[in-house]
């Protein structure tokens, strides 16, 4: 699992960065203003954790429950939680009530894994969904166009193996792109710029933090 | 277009050109632009007639198009990028279109466009 220190932002969109001698760099922007609610430790739970919320949520909508859990923890309700696990010495570092500031957990030049909720399609067929070539649009051909074609053999093996792609519910799915690079940190307006694409929508909701695969800590 | 958000623009606006000199699509312009050659930085000029603008903040374009040794070239350039040391213009044209993508099937004489001082 994911240990390294992360942060949770909201995607605002991509743009374009020059660096200084003149390449283009595509990024997307994710803005990031959270701050910690609560601790998940061993001791008490079984595993660290640091409990991050986000934006702000009004009174009004606030369920007594959850309410009683941010005025125990001394903070305004916020409208996004989510738990990012991490090593006890990193939660150390941070008091309920504190804001993460980017520049704590990331650099430039760093690698990094982004976690959203990708756009949602639908039921898609499957050119949408796998990018299969679908049939003749022309020649007669009758009602075939953007079909599959054949799913498997006859008496042999009689069935349909397992995983064949087929027409279903496309996107809407956690996903994670690995080892994209952090281009710029600007930790007084909580933005980060990340190199290439994240999952999702503007708006959506992701989830950065150190590359599991790469190099993913800070580097000192 | 697009919707882009205002802290995107706020970002974007640090890297945009201070003088974007005013010029329209049909004019023709001289794009100043450094070229690394050998280990030595200079500046080559590339002057042509700019048959597309592309609007889109940092991200703008000018397309630019000439006429060399019988061979059509065209060449975008990102408005705002360091590379690009200056921008002139050197003819201001009469167009009647926001693309002159048909400049592409004419040549010669057909391919010429009206200057402002003609008119």
């Amino acid at each position: 699992m994911n240990q390294f220190p992360g942060v949770i932002g909201r995607k605002l969109g991509m743009t374009q960065v020059f660096l200084g001698d003149g390449t283009v760099v595509p990024c997307t922007v994710v803005e990031s203003k959270a701050m910690v609610v609560g601790k998940r430790t061993q001791a008490k739970d079984g595993y660290d954790a640091l409990i991050l919320g986000l934006g702000e949520r009004k009174e009004k909508h606030t369920s007594r429950p959850l309410a009683g859990q941010f005025a125990k923890a001394g903070v305004a309700p916020r409208r996004v939680l989510r738990e990012l696990r991490c090593s006890p010495e990193w939660a150390a570092g941070f008091e309920v009530g504190q804001a993460i500031t980017l520049d704590r957990l990331f650099d430039v030049g760093q690698l990094v894994d982004v976690r959203g909720v990708s756009r949602g399609r639908g039921f898609s067929g499957v050119m949408t969904r796998h990018h299969f070539k679908g049939g003749r649009m022309t020649h007669g051909n009758h009602e075939y166009r953007r079909h599959g074609g054949s799913i498997g053999t006859r008496m042999t093996p009689g069935r349909v193996k397992l995983g064949m792609k087929m027409p279903g519910q496309h996107g809407n799915a956690t996903v994670s792109v690995l080892s994209q690079e952090v281009v710029r940190v600007l930790p007084e307006e909580g933005l980060l710029l990340i190199r290439g694409g994240v999952p999702g929508p503007a708006s959506g909701l992701v989830e950065v933090r150190g590359a599991v695969k790469r190099r993913g800590g800070k580097r000192a | 277009m697009a919707f882009k958000s205002s802290t995107i623009a706020a970002l974007e606006s640090a890297s945009l050109r201070k003088e974007v000199p005013g010029f329209r699509v049909g004019d023709t312009l001289a794009v100043h632009y450094k070229i690394v050659e050998g280990d030595k930085e200079r500046i080559q000029v590339f002057k042509g007639t700019l048959i597309k603008r592309h609007r889109a903040g940092a991200r703008s374009t000018v397309t630019l198009r000439k006429v060399s040794f019988n061979v059509g070239v065209e060449r975008i350039f990102p408005l705002h990028s360091p590379r690009v040391e200056r921008i002139e213009v050197v003819s201001r044209g009469v167009v009647r279109r926001g693309r002159l993508f048909y400049l592409r099937g004419l040549s010669g004489k057909a391919a010429r466009i009206q200057d402002v001082k003609d008119r």
